[in-house]
């Protein structure tokens, strides 16, 4: 069986709620918009105070190179344009709506009938990606129109679907593809047909049966689809470990995916592209899981963008259980903890993850004991330890030259380390840093 | 309302902590505990518990006066090294209050004044044992014979003798030398090199749990075994055959429980080899041409002293070029 490489890990999969079948969220009253959503600049607001808005509006405009269109995901009145705290505390450029009612663009395509054929050409696709604000969903919100845009000295060869979601917890990839197969697999073909490229690769880990067979059975109805089965190890959703389980080749250091030939998009990405593609409908919801072990019940939801975190908490489940101890948006590995519960979701919002307070802090840290997991746990085949070291000593220019760019965050050197040592901590860091004193370099 | 946390990914953590890691090692290393006080009786129990408690005692009140730390002595490091040190002492009465001064070393010079765990750059045991034979040569060269069991080998009824390696040093190993014996545990030693075969046990053990690798002990055992084996075959008079090498001695104990300590010895598998490779080479150079009659306690040591060099020569592969 496939995976990647080197390193790795086995984190408890604690996949809950993945026969909790995919449900309409309630419109709240009032939602807030936040104009960054994706990778880049933030869009301009192309709406007044006052104005009224129906659901599929453009209301923020991508005017910078790596930006990507906002639209609005409710009908209703402008209450006004403001700085919000996103999530995580950052304030960010917001446009505030009223709710009224639930009055949809009229050139969206609300049927349930399935639009198969697409007679776009491969530069009115990625047109109409930009149009749409289409962004990948698999954690980056990489602007898509950007991604499927190929400089003409590039060439793509393979097109890889993640559906790998080797996060722990996280079912909203898994739900989409039992429930939209046929959906993902025209948004493939559009992608595919976009990059013209023979063949894409869907790449599923072992442990979800049931996706797997489904995309199979659909796929065999399609041309050029080939559904990959991969081993179950973390961090194979990596987008260069993924490209190396399925096509083992290695994107080189500083490199992107195309430089090897590939594009990597997720799932729910793909079922995006169709709804934009065959039947008009911007980036305005996304799939999210509502999870945790101690919650009474767990969810997927389609959740309409600029729902706030308090909501989906107060309608999935009611008032949080006593002894929550934290919050996380995405997976356990990889996610950020909420620190403002009154923000809104964004496009790329995987998740509600709520942990007991039994598993919400770090264990005290002690010395370490140069047992070497964290080096053979690392994907990257990096020196975690030794990068800890160089960080506190302010060694930065060392760690550059041991490579501390290529690190990908997926905390595996964390996770595995006895010593409970905060590695990854440093290392973000110590990238930051390496970074500021690259940019004083080049000035 | 109750205040949530917050912190960097990631958010879980593997059951993996140094605590179970040095626990794990103690029982690892229970059989050859148990051995030793089956063949050396009443005294190898003694040097044990108070090697032991020593170590403990030593952390903990150097901790505690002198460092000014919140006391570590539970994660079990001292445990490991008050039993390693043990191991690599005869079963003599004497032993039983030497031993401590063995463990003041140990743990005072070799790995408190470093730090603590994970700071030093030797072998704590082997710092206590090395003090120890430089101090105390004539104890800590006169051996007890194990209790005649089952296996007994046929021999006088002394009380003490020497060890195979000493025995050979001097031309007189002769007719008792059977390799099954030295396997099971039928030998003149040190508490912990008796029987190969419950350090094997031991190491099969850590190497199930992955807390060591199989690269230093191969290496090391490997390039004892040819290197003594090329020796053998040039002049089988003059040098000892190489199966009887890796068996007797502290080649087993110190491939599979010193080399392989995590604090002391290199990162990568590459530089594990290399570091296993030192040792074993070191220890047939110091046990036929040096002035003593074993050279494992020497040899690691000396290639911890390597251990940040190899560190540095050897790096992972990296997955992006």
């Amino acid at each position: 069986m496939k995976t990647f490489a080197m390193g790795g890990v086995h984190p408890e999969e604690n996949k809950i709620s993945t026969e909790a079948v995919i449900e309409q969220f309630p419109l709240p009253k009032t939602a807030v918009v936040l104009m960054t959503q994706h990778l880049g600049a933030p869009a301009t607001p192309c709406v007044a105070k006052g104005d009224k808005v129906k659901v599929g509006q453009l209301i923020g405009k991508a005017e910078a190179f790596m930006c990507a269109n906002v639209h609005s995901p409710y009908s209703g009145t402008v209450a006004k344009i403001e700085g919000c705290k996103d999530a995580f505390g950052i304030v960010k450029p917001a446009i505030y709506i009223n709710v009224e009612g639930d009055e949809w663009e009229p050139t969206i395509d609300r049927s349930a009938t399935i639009v198969r054929e697409c007679t776009l050409e491969p530069k009115a696709i990625t047109e109409k990606l930009k149009e749409m604000g289409i962004v990948g969903l698999g954690g980056a919100t990489f602007p898509a129109h950007i991604k499927y845009s190929i400089a003409p000295d590039k060439k793509a060869e393979y097109l890889i679907i993640n559906a790998v979601e080797c996060e722990p917890y996280l079912t909203s990839d898994h739900r989409v593809m039992m429930e939209h197969a046929e959906e993902i697999c025209i948004g493939v073909s559009i992608l595919r047909k976009a990059l013209g490229v023979p063949n894409a690769y869907i790449g599923i880990e072992n442990n979800k049966p049931g996706p797997i067979a489904t995309m199979k059975a659909m796929a065999a109805q399609f041309e050029g689809i080939i559904v990959q089965p991969l081993k179950v190890k973390y961090p194979q959703g990596a987008e260069k470990q993924l490209i190396n389980a399925i096509t083992g080749r290695r994107v080189p250091s500083g490199k992107l995916p195309i430089d090897v030939g590939c594009v990597v998009s997720n799932v729910g990405t793909a079922f995006a592209v169709y709804e934009a593609i065959q039947k008009n409908k911007p980036l305005i919801q996304n799939i999210l899981t509502v999870t945790g072990k101690k919650l009474p019940s767990q969810h997927n939801y389609q959740v309409r963008v600029g729902t706030t975190y308090a909501d989906l908490i107060a309608h999935s489940i009611g008032t949080l259980p006593p002894t929550t101890g934290k919050i996380i948006s995405g997976g356990p590995m990889m996610g950020k903890a909420v620190s403002n519960l009154d923000a809104p979701t964004t496009k790329g919002a995987s998740s509600v993850l709520v942990i007991d307070e039994s598993e919400a802090s770090r264990a005290p840290e002690s010395n370490c004991i140069r047992c070497g997991k964290c080096m053979n746990a690392c994907p990257m085949g990096l020196e975690p330890y030794l990068f800890s070291a160089l960080v506190k000593n302010d060694r930065i220019e060392e760690a550059g030259a041991h490579n501390i760019l290529d690190c990908i965050e997926c905390g595996c050197c964390f996770f595995s380390c006895p010593a409970n040592k905060p590695l990854l901590d440093e290392i973000r860091l110590g990238k930051n840093k390496y970074r500021a004193i690259m940019m004083a370099k080049k000035k | 309302m109750k205040l949530l946390n917050v912190s960097g990914s990631p958010h879980v953590h593997s059951d993996e902590s140094t605590k179970r890691i040095m626990w794990r090692v103690n029982l690892a290393l229970t059989p050859m505990l148990l051995v030793a006080i089956a063949f050396f009786g009443l005294n190898a129990l003694l040097i044990a518990c108070v090697s032991v408690l020593c170590c403990v005692l030593f952390q903990w009140l150097i901790e505690k006066f002198l460092m000014k730390v919140p006391s570590t002595i539970c994660d079990g490091s001292a445990v490991v090294t008050g039993l390693l040190l043990a191991f690599n002492v005869p079963a003599t009465r004497e032993m039983i209050w030497l031993v401590a001064i063995g463990a003041l070393v140990a743990i005072g010079i070799g790995k408190m004044s470093f730090g603590g765990l994970g700071k030093n750059p030797f072998n704590p045991a082997l710092v206590g044992r090395v003090f120890m034979l430089i101090s105390f040569p004539v104890q800590m060269t006169t051996w007890p014979r194990p209790l005649q069991g089952l296996l007994s080998i046929p021999t006088t009824d002394a009380t003490t003798g020497a060890t195979p390696l000493a025995l050979f040093k001097e031309n007189q190993l002769g007719a008792t030398n059977d390799i099954m014996h030295y396997f099971l545990g039928q030998m003149g030693g040190s508490l912990g090199e008796v029987s190969a075969l419950a350090i094997l046990l031991g190491a099969i053990y850590l190497l199930c749990r992955k807390i060591i690798t199989w690269h230093i002990p191969v290496s090391f055992i490997g390039t004892a075994l040819i290197f003594s084996g090329i020796l053998w075959l040039c002049d089988s008079t003059h040098f000892m055959d190489p199966l009887t090498t890796i068996l007797t001695g502290g080649i087993m104990l110190g491939a599979c429980f010193m080399a392989t300590d995590m604090v002391t010895s290199p990162m990568t598998r590459k530089g594990q080899l290399i570091f296993g490779f030192g040792c074993g080479a070191l220890t047939i150079i110091i046990r036929n041409w040096g002035n003593y009659p074993e050279g494992v306690s020497f040899a690691i040591l000396l290639m911890n002293a390597a251990t940040p060099l190899i560190n540095r020569w050897c790096k992972p592969k990296r997955f992006a070029k």
